[in-house]
């Protein structure tokens, strides 16, 4: 499996609240929240975002709320992968269990810069800046995990397993 | 190798002897609590998993974020889960009325105890590890999952110690401690871990301080805060709860990440400015800056809307007027705050002084309404979190403060020394 896309870039501690603010948590709906993504630190981001672009940022991605809302609505919006320095957890687990990719790499997190074209495979790990040519060897996911997203996602894997 | 005390819950509940940092388990749970943001998203979820949930008696839900209902969408929600635990003979649904934030109910109703394996879809379902449970926050997948089986996978954590030592002085309680702690290791300082706080500086906080430090233990990253069960958390068991709950003390030969003395008597009343709970400022520093003006003080949430809170906002509006340029909306918790504060006229204090007094609910805290802010305004509020547009306009500022500082700050239209309240 691959990712290729062009890049939007973000700093630090980039939280739910932003991803996808509260005022729209009054629904689940997966389209009309990705019609928000983004909306309180980018507010373009919705309308530039194309289908297999990615998100590269640096520390603790996803800090705040456990609203799997917020990687469900990138996910929809088309994001292809998310880069970081560093996961907050239950940003981690939910994005694991919904199946949008997220690998840790604080090097490619540094040096990857805004609009740049990336390809990551997920099997190797490895993250190539097309733009740049440069690429960097990202965090492999335990093999417990990789069982879970090669069963399709939690559900899946606990259906599978009774 | 000695486990921490957070790894021998996780331990009991994966049927195994020993446990390490960084370990894959699968664990039984006790509580598996969802609100009316996450709980409707896990039902069609649930359903592809299973028909009944795994025990009746186990599965929570608490309408309180968007309640009473702020508009069709979340009523619909509210409707979601109320016919859902009808229909699945919930023994825990906690009904507008008899309820509050989630946060705080499930503690008063005795529904989480120490030594449990506890998880709710809302981050800060760490808030029991002041009882001494293992308890965190999960998303939507999460949380259907554990209502259909009972169990969840989880990375064993690895732990900071925290070991506490004095008397805070007066005007400090337990958001003065937990922001200066979350200043002192940042947002991401425990990152993965466990805060487990120790020490004899312990006794000397509430029931309601170690609440609102655990409550908190997300906002430094980490997946759980715990408490030891000493003295004052059984006797609040015993108030609260017929449920038989279990005791784990941390080995002696327990491996941390790292240990970091609080010195208790030198913690101030404390700040945190926008936009990070770790951007922490203590009074002294903020009076020697510009007056901060505000427009809005907010008193409640899972963090500080419980009864001492209520005691120590009331103790400082007593007989003040709200200053003309701020409104302040105070919210207990929970309705038997709410009675209390009644009982207590302490509601005449608040209304007396020009505070609106609100129903339980999560409300204002993560913008959902009852104090939605406008671009330019600022407030602040005992809440948790102050990230960008969190009560509102994406332009607008939250200060987290302590009950007392917020109070003293109604008063005085900036934020305010609650040590110098009576000096006006």
């Amino acid at each position: 499996m691959k990712a290729l896309g062009h890049v939007f870039k973000y700093g630090d501690n980039v939280d739910t609240d932003v991803i996808i603010p509260a005022r729209y948590l009054n629904s689940f709906d997966a389209q009309e929240l990705a019609s928000h993504a983004m909306a309180d630190i980018d507010p373009e981001f919705v309308d530039k975002v194309q289908p297999g672009d990615l998100i590269v940022a640096n520390k603790n991605f996803g800090c705040g709320s456990s609203r799997e809302h917020a990687p469900l609505c990138l996910k929809t919006a088309g994001v292809s992968c998310v880069i970081a320095e560093t996961f907050a957890r239950i940003f981690y687990r939910n994005a694991i269990n919904i199946g949008l990719p997220i690998i840790e790499c604080p090097e490619a997190a540094k040096r990857i810069e805004a609009g740049d074209e990336v390809e990551v495979d997920f099997d190797s790990g490895m993250i190539y800046d097309r733009t740049k040519g440069t690429e960097f060897k990202g965090q492999p996911f335990p093999e417990f995990m990789q069982k879970l997203i090669a069963a399709g996602g939690l559900v899946k894997y606990t259906n599978s397993k009774r | 190798m000695g486990m921490t005390m957070t790894q021998k819950i996780l331990a009991a509940h994966a049927g195994l002897d020993q446990v390490e940092a960084g370990q894959l388990i699968e664990a039984k749970l006790d509580v598996v609590m969802a609100n009316d943001i996450t709980g409707p998203m896990a039902l069609p979820i649930f359903k592809e998993m299973a028909d009944k949930v795994y025990d009746k008696d186990k599965v929570v839900l608490v309408p309180d974020h968007f309640t009473p209902n702020k508009d069709i969408k979340s009523a619909e929600n509210s409707k979601a889960i109320r016919e859902f635990a009808r229909e699945q003979g919930l023994s825990w649904f906690f009904e507008q009325g008899k309820s509050g934030v989630e946060h705080a109910i499930l503690p008063e109703a005795g529904v989480v105890a120490a030594g449990e394996c506890i998880i709710g879809a809302d981050s800060h379902t760490c808030t029991y590890g002041a009882l001494g449970a293992f308890s965190t926050g999960v998303g939507t997948t999460d949380i259907a999952t554990g209502m259909a089986t009972g169990e969840l996978w989880f990375k064993v954590p690895g732990a900071l110690k925290f070991v506490l030592k004095g008397k805070p002085g007066p005007y400090v309680s337990g958001k003065d401690i937990i922001i200066h702690i979350i200043g002192r290791i940042g947002v991401d300082g425990a990152l993965y871990k466990s805060m487990e706080f120790t020490g004899e500086g312990i006794s000397a906080l509430s029931m309601d301080d170690r609440f609102t430090m655990a409550n908190m233990a997300i906002e430094a990253g980490a997946k759980n805060g715990i408490f030891p069960v000493d003295e004052k958390a059984q006797s609040y068991m015993k108030e609260h709860t017929q449920k038989e709950y279990k005791i784990y003390e941390a080995d002696e030969d327990a491996v941390y990440d790292d240990v970091i003395e609080i010195d208790l008597a030198a913690v101030r009343p404390t700040v945190a400015f926008p936009h990070l709970p770790g951007n922490a400022k203590t009074i002294d520093e903020i009076e020697a800056m510009e007056p901060v003006k505000i427009h809005q003080v907010v008193i409640g949430s899972c963090t500080n809307g419980r009864m001492e809170d209520m005691r120590k906002a009331a103790a400082i509006l007593k007989g003040q007027t709200v200053h003309e340029d701020v409104r302040v909306m105070v919210i207990p918790a929970t309705q038997k705050i709410y009675k209390q504060c009644m009982k207590e006229g302490l509601l005449d204090i608040f209304v007396d002084a020009g505070c609106a007094v609100n129903t339980p609910s999560c409300g204002p805290c993560m913008g959902g309404h009852m104090g939605v802010m406008a671009a330019g305004e600022r407030c602040v509020s005992t809440t948790n979190r102050n990230f960008v547009g969190r009560m509102g306009h994406v332009d607008s500022l939250i200060y987290l403060a302590s009950p007392e500082v917020a109070a003293a700050s109604a008063i005085a239209g900036c934020i305010a020394n609650p040590e110098k309240v009576g000096d006006r």
